[in-house]
């Protein structure tokens, strides 16, 4: 028998019991669906999470005052204390390394900042002009902190988006004098609203220069200093060069811990993509059960066809045709029914994407691949055993059962 | 020539823990051209031989020679390429494909075969026309009289241009006057050099044939045609 013939012989049959072919193609599709809707959820949920923590900065490395044996964020490099604390000079002198680009001193304190008679809590941050470049804060209004001396505290502020609505509401913020703890400062700039984020959340912090912060808070140590490094591969040495600046600086104690956005965001990489990995394992047996119906059709199909088997057979078929024939309905079946699902998954993924605009449910080539796959494979192993069982039959046995 | 030589075939069934003898010991000759009828009671063996010359059941013991080659000891595959290039079947309740249409059931055993779609269309075209189906060609099975079903069945079979047409009560299911014309059909086939050999219980039927058979228990009882070949 031809190709194109077993094909269309296989067509035929097929849509010969119409219901029968439409419900198994429908559990195939379902399945098929499945596996393309949940790794959609499973990798925009990674998506998402990357992406928050991307808009921290790119490229970037962090140092924490204290010695951490362990590497990551963990609730105890918040509240370490060391002898020897990050300073500006510090921070200057990371600036020298190689492998650095920009560095952003960071000092962080609560205060309350007035206007016209309101007041309120904000937490402000101490920091330079490079640091806007480094966490790709954008201006909405005027400019951000003066590009001079880190040690100068110019009496300015850059107020976050939702600090300025409230104090100022419509009026125009840029040049007015506002109070912020006991001292005067000028408005130079007004931030973008980020929303709300992994990170701080930008809307409601004011950026100071940091040598003001920390007359402000009658300190001079520094709560991090930020280091965005020349590139992705220049993340390693830029690491390694800060670490090594700062130990000297030391003298030879290693009292600070580096980390990288990098490894954070490696872990929850890992982490969601397990999830994704997980919600794919369990849609898949869907696509298991999916096959196992194939099979069940396909085996009614070899008993209601008996006395056609017998015929084909009297008729000078061999039993590689039969096998064919049976098996080519058994792909199709499922091959109809996986892009269909296909179809659908994605349908369903678009939708998903236009209830939450914010999360980018699109489904991982990976999965579409290993669900198509996975739905073809199943089809085809489960049809093997009835069309194995069509091309045993005994022609004579077969032709009385018409 | 002799077209088929059985000597000594024996087919046995096991119904539960008794043995039955469809067949035993039986000598037969059956020349090129032939037109023989095969009769006697339900049971007799006389489906079990029309079987057995189909090559779709093999015998216990005993040699079966189709045009002088031996066929018992064929592999499965290669008796159906035998079916497929020199036999064709008629069954009693046609054996139509139902979703097929007439012309599709006529083509079944050339696509079966791999023949090509032209060639397919074109020997369709010949056989609907000689067997008067031209104006039901793309009628479905159940939508063709008894009689047009069997004109397709037999169109099937001898689409091939088999050397040996094996019909299994043909006219079974057919009332006398559509029966008679079935019978003609075959003996127009028979007259054009096929060997027709046809299984009936009908005694009419049966004298039309030159040569009658006769079984009984799974012998050969009677044999028209020539002195029994060193029977028993």
């Amino acid at each position: 028998m031809r190709p194109a013939d077993t094909l269309r012989f296989a067509r035929d049959a097929a849509l010969g019991t119409p219901l029968r072919t439409a419900l198994s193609v429908l559990a195939m599709s379902i399945g098929v669906a499945a596996v393309v809707v949940l790794t959609a959820l499973g990798d925009g949920a990674r998506m998402y999470v990357v992406g928050q923590f991307s808009s921290l900065g790119a490229n970037l490395v962090i140092v924490l005052p204290g010695r951490s044996g362990t590497g990551g964020f963990n609730p105890a490099n918040a509240i370490t204390s060391t002898p020897r604390d990050l300073t500006i000079d510090d921070a200057a002198a990371v600036r020298r390394a190689p492998a650095v680009k920009r560095v952003g001193p960071l000092a962080v304190g609560t205060s309350e900042i007035a206007f016209g008679g309101r007041l309120r809590e904000v937490i402000v941050a101490g920091t330079n002009h490079d640091y806007f470049g480094i966490r790709g804060l954008e201006m909405a209004q005027g400019t951000s902190l003066p590009d001079d001396d880190w040690n100068r505290g110019s009496p300015v502020v850059v107020l976050g988006a939702k600090v300025r609505e409230e104090l100022f509401g419509a009026a125009p913020a840029i040049g007015q004098l506002v109070r912020v703890g006991d001292r005067r400062l000028r408005v130079v700039g007004v931030m973008k609203s980020t929303g709300q984020g992994l990170g701080m959340n930008t809307d409601e912090v004011v950026i100071v220069p940091v040598a003001l912060a920390q007359a402000m808070f009658n300190t001079n140590t520094l709560f991090r200093i930020l280091i965005e490094a020349k590139s992705r591969e220049a993340i390693p040495d830029a690491k390694a060069q800060a670490l090594e600046i700062l130990k000297q600086r030391h003298r030879g104690e290693e009292d600070v811990t580096v980390i990288t956005q990098d490894a954070v965001l490696a872990t929850f990489d890992r982490l969601l993509g397990a999830l994704t990995m997980a919600v794919a394992g369990i849609a898949a047996i869907s696509l298991a059960v999916a096959g196992i119906l194939v099979m069940n059709v396909m085996l009614v199909a070899v008993t209601q066809r008996t006395g056609e088997i017998g015929l084909l057979k009297a008729l000078g078929a061999s039993a590689r045709t039969i096998r064919l024939a049976f098996l080519a309905e058994a792909a199709m079946l499922s091959a109809v029914g996986a892009l269909l699902g296909y179809l659908l998954g994605q349908a369903g993924a678009f939708a998903l994407r236009q209830v939450f605009p914010v999360f980018p449910a699109y489904p991982p080539d990976w999965a579409v691949i290993a669900g198509l796959s996975t739905a073809l494979a199943t089809g085809l192993l489960f049809g093997v055993m009835p069309a194995r069982r069509a091309a045993r039959l005994d022609p004579v046995q077969a032709l009385m059962k018409h | 020539m002799a077209l088929i030589e059985l000597a000594g075939i024996e087919r046995r069934f096991l119904l539960g823990d008794t043995t039955v003898n469809a067949l035993a010991g039986v000598d037969l000759r059956i020349d090129a051209g032939e037109y023989v009828a095969v009769m006697g009671p339900s049971g007799s063996g006389k489906s079990t031989l029309l079987n057995l010359l189909g090559l779709l059941d093999r015998p216990n013991a005993g040699s079966y020679r189709l045009e002088g080659r031996d066929v018992t000891t064929l592999t499965p595959d290669e008796q159906a390429r035998v079916r497929s290039a020199r036999i064709g079947f008629v069954f009693q309740s046609f054996h139509l494909v139902p979703r097929l249409t007439a012309a599709e059931n006529i083509a079944l055993p050339m696509t079966l075969a791999g023949i090509a779609a032209a060639e397919r269309a074109r020997r369709v075209a010949t056989a609907l026309q000689s067997f008067g189906l031209a104006n039901r060609a793309d009628h479905k099975p159940d939508q063709l009289s008894g009689g047009q079903r069997q004109r397709v069945a037999i169109a099937r079979a001898t689409i091939m241009q088999p050397a040996l047409i094996l019909a299994d009560e043909p006219t079974g299911n057919l009332d006398r006057h559509t029966g008679d014309e079935v019978v003609h059909l075959l003996e127009a086939l028979n007259a054009s050099g096929v060997t027709l050999v046809v299984v009936t219980h009908d005694p009419t039927l049966g004298a039309r044939a030159r040569r009658q058979l006769v079984m009984e228990d799974g012998r050969l009882q009677h044999d028209s045609g020539r002195a029994p070949h060193a029977a028993g």
